[in-house]
């Protein structure tokens, strides 16, 4: 975990309004599936960093690559960065996916809406990665060269102008992939979905979660969500998503 | 002859001599476990821990934070593990630093409050800290914290118990702080802090909701530091016990200005959200400002203006 300057080694937009941006930094190396970093904005009157979930790492030219969609002045400033600019960081955090229990195991990757880079750092971490992605349309689907680059790839569209029409658990649904593990970031809705469908399948089945963030390292309980049992940080039924999480083993939190 | 290059920055209140004048604000730096990574806590005057109860209290619904211009809004609602699992595992981790540990008490009730108190009389703990100003948690916190007859009160049944010295801390959701800070001195506090959080509230326009769960939250960040300063500098022209300032500190300039208004120590919050190292820089930074200027000490600053 370091507090640190980032060189951006490039930016674009790959679909409306989400951006591609290339970090090179000290810590790339130490990143895994499913962590995030934080990013500070330049403009001081803007204090709390921004996290944003880590889309692929290359070890060898010690870089990260994140995805993220404008959500406000910070994210629209990151937008404007080019290739050369520096950025201030602190990273890398979180627990991430455990691909290393599911190294040599099939599993059932699900992202939805902006939940969906995530999934890619996993992917290259895994022997048999299953995408199962959710957009609301084919001009919002993003990252689809990466991610069609795998073999077997279920895509489910709102407007049904790419794949199945509805949403990722119903493109699930009608092929009923075959997994040894579900790991999952996406809306709280699609959460709850995931994790039912999961329970019912017998799937040990993991997800990522949001919530807004001021620390980002589990001091300032900002960031919670409710769980089943009692935390190990403050033993009541909150653990701490920046610290505790993102990523949860699904039975272990309360999504209700 | 003084040597200027390498003032002395040890502040003393109520009998406790700090290394240097900088603390963490209560709730922003937990017991500084989540920040041992980034810079030795043995730099601190003190860590300030979490604000602690008798018992486990689990906090508000979220969304708890949200930003705003050049501050942001918090109703974290007091998560905490109780009295029992602090003693256990926070206290003896901050034992480890050369650093003072001042404990934040938070309670519902006087009773609430004093079991804490109680337990906490055997603790190696240098001070602490009562939170009769937390404006998100609806009773005890604030509802103690505005009226003088109620701060005095609270004041002296702490100290009752207390075996450490007593530090008050007072909301600057009233109308005169200057009352405030009169009734923990007439009840006995050693030491008072301000300004805990101005309350607030914001909007999310696009969604037609409150930002926040809790609706309101406690306003944090530069944004309130102007109004922190005077009020730093009213409490300290009416109480003849040590004050520690605290409100928007992002920088070793915010820190000295609280110093000159009156505080004879501060403690830096927010500001670590945004530099993990804020706290620790800034005790650098008011070392090298006095040397710069030819101050032999802090204490030479206290209360300048």
């Amino acid at each position: 975990m370091k507090y640190t300057m980032a060189l951006v080694l490039d930016q674009a937009e790959i679909a409306p309004d989400i951006f591609s941006l290339t970090l090179r930094v000290s810590f790339a190396g130490q990143a895994r599936p499913g962590q995030f970093i934080s990013l500070y904005s330049g403009d001081g009157a803007r204090l709390l960093p921004r996290p944003i979930s880590i889309c692929q790492i290359d070890e060898g030219r010690s870089a990260l690559r994140l995805v993220y969609r404008i959500a406000g002045r910070g994210t629209r400033e990151f937008s404007a960065l080019k290739s050369g600019d520096e950025i201030r960081v602190l990273g890398p955090l979180g627990n991430g996916f455990p691909v290393d229990d599911y190294a040599d195991r099939r599993v059932l990757l699900i992202g939805g809406g902006i939940g969906v880079p995530p999934m890619l750092s996993c992917a290259d971490a895994l022997r048999e990665p299953v995408f199962a992605v959710g957009y609301r349309s084919r001009e919002l689907a993003y990252l689809l060269p990466e991610i069609t680059a795998y073999p077997e790839v279920l895509i489910a569209t709102e407007d049904g102008s790419l794949g199945t029409r509805g949403n990722v658990l119903d493109a699930i649904r009608a092929s009923g992939p075959k997994a040894d593990a579900v790991f999952a970031c996406g809306p709280a809705p699609m959460l709850r979905a995931v994790k039912a469908w999961a329970e019912e399948a017998e799937i040990p089945c993991f997800i990522s979660l949001e919530e807004r963030m001021a620390c980002g390292v589990g001091a300032c309980l900002g960031c919670v969500t409710k769980t089943t049992g009692v935390d190990g940080h403050s033993h009541v039924k909150n653990a701490r998503i920046c610290k505790d999480g993102p990523v949860f083993a699904a039975e272990e939190v309360d999504l209700s | 002859m003084m040597n200027t290059s390498n003032p002395d920055l040890t502040t003393t209140l109520a009998s406790v001599t700090f290394k240097n004048p900088v603390m963490t604000a209560s709730g922003t730096f937990g017991s500084g476990m989540e920040y041992c990574d980034f810079f030795d806590l043995s730099r601190l005057g003190a860590v300030v821990t979490k604000g602690v109860a008798d018992v486990p209290w689990p906090g508000n619904p979220t969304p708890r934070v949200c930003e705003t211009p050049s501050g942001m809004l918090n109703a974290i609602g007091l998560q905490n593990p109780g009295i029992d699992v602090f003693c256990e595992r926070d206290l003896p981790f901050l034992r480890q630093y050369d650093t003072k540990i001042i404990v934040n008490v938070c309670g519902h009730s006087e009773e609430e409050y004093l079991r804490v108190v109680d337990r906490l009389a055997d603790e190696a703990i240098d001070m602490m800290e009562i939170n009769i100003s937390c404006p998100n948690v609806k009773e005890g916190g604030i509802a103690f914290g505005t009226d003088p007859a109620a701060v005095e009160r609270i004041t002296r049944a702490v100290k009752a118990h207390a075996r450490q010295p007593v530090i008050m801390k007072l909301s600057p959701n009233v109308t005169d702080i200057k009352v405030m800070a009169r009734a923990a001195e007439a009840g006995g506090a050693d030491a008072i802090s301000l300004i805990n959080t101005l309350t607030g509230m914001k909007i999310d326009i696009e969604r037609a909701r409150f930002a926040l769960a809790n609706r309101t939250g406690g306003l944090s960040g530069p944004a309130i530091h102007p109004v922190a300063v005077r009020m730093v500098y009213e409490a300290a022209h009416s109480v003849s016990i040590p004050v520690i300032g605290m409100g928007g500190i992002v920088t070793a300039e915010d820190a000295i200005e609280m110093l000159m208004a009156g505080a004879s120590a501060v403690s830096v919050g927010t500001a670590s959200f945004h530099n993990p190292m804020a706290a620790a820089e800034i005790a650098d930074g008011i070392g090298a400002f006095l040397a710069r200027k030819g101050y032999g000490s802090v204490s030479e600053i206290i209360g300048i203006v």
